[in-house]
């Protein structure tokens, strides 16, 4: 297993002595320290993915303070554990906007706890900023979406499958909750658009790890190509039945959308080989500023084998674009951030960045990664530069027609 | 049709794994034991740990899962749940504490943790078990296409069933612990040490539960939280066949195995859990006490 347990009370400890120093030393108010706010799990369930995203924010702020900091200030990080439960994010994030009063937090993995958050967000007013790839179908001003929602996942990989792997029959495959089902709102669409038919499309229990009968279905459905939006731990036990059963990537794939670095190091890479995912990151992506991103990030967790992957780099660099649009406002409000951010673009390890000026979601590069034995994929085929975000393609959103507009949802072409 | 069968097969089998130590320790001492999804959480561990720090491969972990989760019983039962036999909803609290501890342990490393000390393998995150080559794959079978691994679940289950069906029917030990079953007081009476039988029947259900762990760490995703849901799927199991009936834990599993299986197929693994559990409560309605139960004197 290559997730180590972090002691995260003695990391913090180190980050608020860090900070504490300039603080004894301040002599004037304008360097006093900016606050901000990190939520993550830091126990439950879902605590081993959020403690690496908190990592990315807080190695991120440990970054911008060595080099001086923001408008000149240090950036002070209050950490809160949303302890994998919706109701306890709420809480937090009700203390951090009203008690701690920061303007910006960020933090949130799964929707659900972003769901949770969100009338918070709204009501005081706050920004928060969100990593995580989702299902779209959002558009608040008070949230930053710098993770790909569905047409960044799927508008190159449907066509990709059908025309470069010559698929033509796609079995879908998810989890029983709104990210996979949306997903495959958007895949039916983009398949059909394609001229490849879907046969069937299947939901299992989140956590669910008994696959014999899905596995059974896939194999008798005639289907040439897997498409699968599960999550979690059970992506670890679907791959391992899937090979168990005899079925082979090298003629019927698993596409996934969610399987990343950290799932492919916990089943065993020798189960995904032949297998890709679609991100606009991949820890693989060979460029000067990746390799040093891992450099640093496997420094600042402490440990050598230390994988990166999308949503990771998204809360890393999440944090320099609310740098950027604080330094260009020279103001902390919300309002001031949400003006500010808007069309701040940022070189991230894996690539250009930009928050989109309408929606507030993140322009990213769709990238095809196929794993190889090493447990890292390489990646086949990539758009040439970002594209836009658009969180109601499921719905029918174009570029021409846009859902979610300056002025917030247009609702009024939902129900049309 | 027969490839369905297979996989409820294999389903049954996992079940009758998980259900199989629990039989005996609800069965013999009417202790709920809330611990019994950890000692499986545990057995898998093992394979996960021998693996890692001894190289060595599923066959080799299995003995050795049943020594460490054996003893890891033997120690419950001293230390708890011999204060509260009779109280059999005390017992569910206390195995359950037990259970959280654990699960801790295991999370936090035993506590090494918090010194920085990391042990390999153990931890909050998601581990794996590599399963041997010649149990990787499929093979053909009167022209059904088995998956190796689980026909070999499938085999040690069986192996291990009908142990405990001769340890239980056909040693002395198993009359003693028949005894108990029936009539605990009265076997004391009659010369039976019943403190000693208990923790040996404790013991050994742990130990069986350790063995479940092993096999189910090849096909599934070792983690600190892996017990509970199990510990469900045993308890439907024991409570469907009748309390004390090794018979009856043997035909429920295969019984909801089937019906799972054949209800996912037709539709999907979500529904099928629910037809599982409908079925339980319907035979739970119509005998009270399970499928096959003593009949009371």
């Amino acid at each position: 297993m290559v997730l180590k347990r972090r002691d995260f009370l003695k990391r913090s400890a180190i980050a608020s002595a860090a900070m504490a120093f300039p603080t004894l030393t301040r002599h004037s108010f304008a360097s006093e320290p900016i606050k901000v706010g990190a939520l993550y799990s830091q126990t439950g369930g879902l605590s081993v993915a959020e403690k690496l995203l908190a990592n990315g924010v807080l190695m991120a702020i440990s970054e911008i303070n060595a080099t001086g900091g923001v408008l000149g200030r240090p950036v002070e990080v209050v950490v809160e554990d949303g302890a994998s439960d919706p109701r306890t994010f709420s809480e937090k994030a009700s203390k951090l906007v009203m008690r701690d009063r920061v303007s910006t937090v960020f933090g949130c993995h799964t929707s659900a706890s972003r769901k949770a958050v969100l009338p918070i967000f709204e009501r005081r007013d706050a920004m928060l900023f969100y990593q995580t790839h989702y299902e779209g179908f959002e558009c608040s001003r008070n949230v930053i979406y710098s993770g790909a929602v569905p047409n960044q996942q799927l508008a190159n990989y449907i066509p990709w499958i059908v025309e470069k792997l010559g698929k033509k029959k796609f079995f879908i495959v998810g989890s029983n909750y709104v990210y996979p089902r949306e997903m495959a709102k958007v895949s039916k669409m983009l398949i059909e658009q394609a001229g490849a038919e879907w046969v069937a499309d299947d939901y299992l229990e989140l956590g669910h790890s008994e696959w014999s009968v899905t596995v059974n279905k896939i194999k008798e459905s005639g289907a040439d190509v897997v498409l699968s939006n599960v999550v979690g731990d059970s992506v670890i036990s679907f791959y391992r039945e899937y090979i168990n059963q005899g079925m082979s990537h090298e003629t019927v794939p698993i596409c996934a959308t969610v399987t990343s670095e950290i799932e492919i190091a916990a089943m065993g890479a020798e189960y995904a080989v032949g297998s890709y995912t679609s991100f606009p990151y991949f820890m693989s992506i060979d460029t000067p500023d990746n390799t040093s991103f891992i450099e640093r990030f496997r420094a600042f967790v402490n440990d050598p084998r230390a994988v990166t992957y999308h949503s990771l780099e998204a809360a890393y660099f999440q944090v320099f674009l609310w740098k950027q649009a604080v330094e260009k406002m020279n103001d902390l409000s919300a309002s001031a951030i949400r003006e500010g951010v808007r069309g701040q673009s940022f070189q991230a390890p894996g690539g250009l960045v930009t928050i989109d000026a309408d929606n507030l979601h993140c322009w990213l590069t769709p990238r095809i990664g196929r794993w190889g034995s090493n447990g890292q994929s390489e990646v086949v085929d990539a758009y040439p530069a970002p594209i836009k975000p658009l969180p109601y393609s499921a719905y029918g959103e174009t570029e021409q027609s846009l859902f979610c507009t300056p002025a917030g949802l247009d609702s009024s072409r939902l129900s049309g | 049709m027969l490839n369905i069968l297979f996989i409820g097969l294999s389903l049954s089998s996992i079940l009758l794994l998980i259900a199989l130590g629990l039989a005996i320790t609800y069965g013999a001492m009417g202790v709920i034991n809330m611990a019994h999804g950890e000692m499986v959480m545990v057995g898998a561990y093992v394979a996960v740990l021998s693996g890692i720090w001894l190289d060595a491969n599923l066959l080799v972990a299995i003995p050795l899962a049943f020594v460490v989760t054996a003893l890891l019983g033997l120690a419950i039962e001293r230390v708890v749940v011999r204060k509260l036999y009779g109280r059999m909803l005390d017992t569910l609290l206390a195995t359950w504490g037990v259970a959280l501890l654990i699960q801790q342990a295991v999370r936090l490393e035993f506590g090494l943790s918090f010194f920085g000390v990391h042990v390999e393998g153990l931890g909050p995150g998601l581990q794996h078990v590599t399963t041997p080559a010649f149990l990787q794959g499929t093979f053909r079978l009167a022209g059904v296409e088995l998956n190796a691994y689980r026909t070999f679940i499938i085999l040690v289950t069986a192996v291990l069933a009908t142990a405990t069906w001769w340890l239980v029917y056909r040693t002395a030990a198993g009359m003693q612990v028949r005894a108990i079953i029936r009539n605990p007081n009265m076997a004391a009476a009659s010369g039976i040490d019943v403190k000693r039988v208990n923790s040996m029947t404790f013991a050994f259900g742990s130990g069986l539960a350790g063995i479940a762990g092993v096999l189910i760490s090849g096909i599934r995703t070792v983690f600190p939280d892996m017990g509970p849901p199990l510990v469900v799927d045993g308890f439907m199991v024991v409570v469907t066949g009748g309390v004390g009936s090794l018979y009856g834990t043997l035909l429920s599993s295969a019984l909801l195995g089937e019906i799972n299986a054949l209800v996912a197929i037709g539709t999907n693994d979500i529904l099928a859990r629910a037809v599982m559990f409908a079925v339980v409560i319907l035979v739970i309605l119509i005998k009270p006490n399970g499928l096959f139960s003593f009949k009371e004197r």
